[in-house]
């Protein structure tokens, strides 16, 4: 953990790919119909994150989500929605495994291609405040995967 | 305490070369201060020189060393006292800080006093740590637990605060200046309303007053005032509860254990006299004594002075923050502000904010300061904050405004 800190790590924080994401938020809104519905905080900062999703069978077939917060977690949201529509919980659980890693500035697992877009918030690892900020989507999945599983 | 014009503020001092963090790291540009200050060289000598000259158990031994510890525990007692206008030093008890004197309170004057039907009053601008305590008490007890509103501005609503006021109320708590927003509260007009309408104890948290201006206990008229060494230049761990003799008198302990007691019997114990009474184990001295150099250094600049210092600082960044398109200033005006600006910016989250001018040397603060009942009012979740103490000069705010600009610039300008 550097300090002081360099404007130079703070702009390899800000990629394009997520200040994209954060001005043009992709699947933002509500479904119609939705197998699983949450809702989680970050009580530190006061972000919030919504997040519905459908099923088909075993695999996400839709996912909406809504909220509001810094950059980094309506980014996060955004991409990982992109990320794991269509994809079966099985699949969603190692890439949130591997996302994970990429947060704790593990090294990043050999097929990491898997997170594809995500890769772009690799730079949020050398920020540890901020590391709860990229989770919070991430968590609200596992609580709707959780509620659909129960 | 008055205000005045801002025409009549200076900023003039030059203490950053006092700082040894500050001399360290010539870029940065510290503006936290509202959560912790930084550490003259003064008061970190006299925690070296407690421990390399006094370091002994206080109130134990026997031997000179013990006797010696004591000496410069109890003599730091008075120094603070003095700074603090408490003419009975045993009335200053020593705690970690303003959150142990206000769950002290709470714990044992509340505990003792408080029961199903009576009423605390606490402010809608309250910090959580002069909040939750009373709240948790009143649930506790079958108390009704009552939060004052607040003007639109961002201050007390005397009008709604006088309403809440009756007989079955038995606390008003409320912060001398809001860590939140800055806004000094009127605390005379607090106090006689009070007393006219109840019988309530006043608990006053002086977090965010005692390192700014000159305060004095004994003519506050509050039964009890809180405060944090650290954010008054002295070390973390330390700062204290003043309250009026006789209801310290009156308390139970709120901790129990070595030094806190007279007799020891098998079936009762009794307890020793203020302010021991609620100081158990062994004390923190060596802080203590840090703190008293604090003070000491903030009454050889004067607290007229720091008062003068920070006004002409918030003045000027008040000017230049305002001017900035998108960016809302949150509280009442300058004028009856400590130097505190909570801001948020229409296109750049507080948090994003912070990132960015941390990448330029500047500290400031984001989230919800811990006042989410405020947040929760203002309709934000959290806020920017920059906050200025006696090492601050115009350069900080030169950077701030700066670095406000690169963050938008990353971010681009999209008007509301």
């Amino acid at each position: 953990m550097s300090f002081p800190r360099s404007s130079a790590e703070v702009a390899a924080l800000y990629q394009e790919m997520i200040l994209d994401h954060y001005r043009r938020p992709r699947n933002k809104g509500t479904l119609e119909r939705a197998d699983a519905s949450v809702e989680v905080k970050n009580p530190l900062c006061g972000d919030e994150i919504g997040l519905q999703v459908a099923f088909d069978g075993d695999s996400v077939s839709d996912l909406r989500f809504s909220g509001r917060g810094c950059s980094i977690s309506q980014a996060s949201a955004s991409m990982m929605t992109q990320l794991v529509k269509g994809k079966s919980t099985e699949e969603i659980g190692a890439i949130r495994e591997q996302f994970r890693d990429l947060m704790l500035g593990n090294p990043p697992a050999a097929d990491d291609a898997q997170l594809g877009s995500l890769r772009a918030l690799s730079g949020v690892a050398r920020f540890p405040a901020r590391v709860k900020c990229a989770l919070l989507a991430w968590n609200a999945l596992e609580s709707a995967l959780a509620e659909r599983a129960s | 305490m008055k205000l005045r014009r801002d025409s009549e503020f200076h900023s003039d001092l030059k203490l950053r070369p006092h700082f040894p963090l500050l001399v360290k790291n010539p870029g940065l540009h510290y503006l936290d201060s509202a959560a912790t200050s930084q550490k003259p060289r003064a008061v970190l000598d006299a925690l070296r020189d407690f421990y390399e000259t006094a370091n002994a158990n206080p109130h134990r031994g026997a031997y000179s060393l013990s006797v010696r510890a004591t000496e410069c525990y109890h003599q730091a007692r008075v120094r603070i006292t003095q700074f603090l206008g408490v003419r009975d030093s045993d009335c200053l008890i020593f705690t970690r800080g303003t959150t142990e004197g206000l769950n002290l309170v709470a714990g044992s004057w509340g505990e003792a006093n408080v029961s199903r039907g009576d009423e605390i009053v606490v402010t809608a601008m309250d910090h959580h740590a002069n909040f939750v305590p009373w709240q948790t008490l009143a649930m506790k007890k079958g108390a009704k637990f009552r939060v004052c509103e607040l003007t639109p501005d961002g201050r007390i609503d005397l009008e709604h605060l006088s309403g809440l006021l009756n007989k079955r109320t038995k606390v008003v708590a409320f912060n001398h200046v809001s860590n939140a927003l800055g806004t000094i509260n009127p605390i005379a007009q607090i106090v006689r309303l009070a007393r006219e309408k109840t019988n309530a104890i006043l608990v006053c948290d002086g977090a965010q007053s005692a390192p700014h201006f000159p305060v004095s206990f004994d003519s506050l008229d509050v039964d009890f005032y809180a405060f944090s060494g650290h954010k008054m230049l002295g070390p973390m761990g330390v700062g204290g509860l003043i309250g009026k003799r006789e209801m310290l008198e009156e308390m139970p302990p709120y901790q129990t254990g070595g030094d806190m007691i007279e007799f020891v019997y098998d079936d009762r114990t009794t307890w020793n006299v203020l302010p021991h009474k609620f100081e158990a184990g062994t004390p923190n001295a060596a802080n203590a004594v840090g703190l008293a150099a604090a003070v000491e250094y903030l009454d050889n600049i004067g607290m007229d002075r720091v008062l003068s210092h920070e006004r002409a600082l918030l003045a000027a960044a008040q000017k230049r923050l305002a001017s900035i398109e998108g960016l809302r200033i949150y509280g009442p005006p300058a004028g009856e502000r400590s130097g505190v600006v909570s801001f948020t910016m229409t296109d750049v989250h507080p948090h994003d904010l912070a990132t960015i001018l941390d990448g330029e040397g500047v500290c400031i603060r984001a989230g919800h300061h811990c006042a989410q009942p405020l947040m929760r009012r203002l309709d934000v979740p959290a806020t920017a904050r920059a906050s200025f103490y006696v090492y601050n000069d115009e350069s900080d705010i030169d950077a701030l405004v700066s670095g406000i600009m690169k963050a938008r610039e990353i971010f681009g300008y999209v008007p509301a």
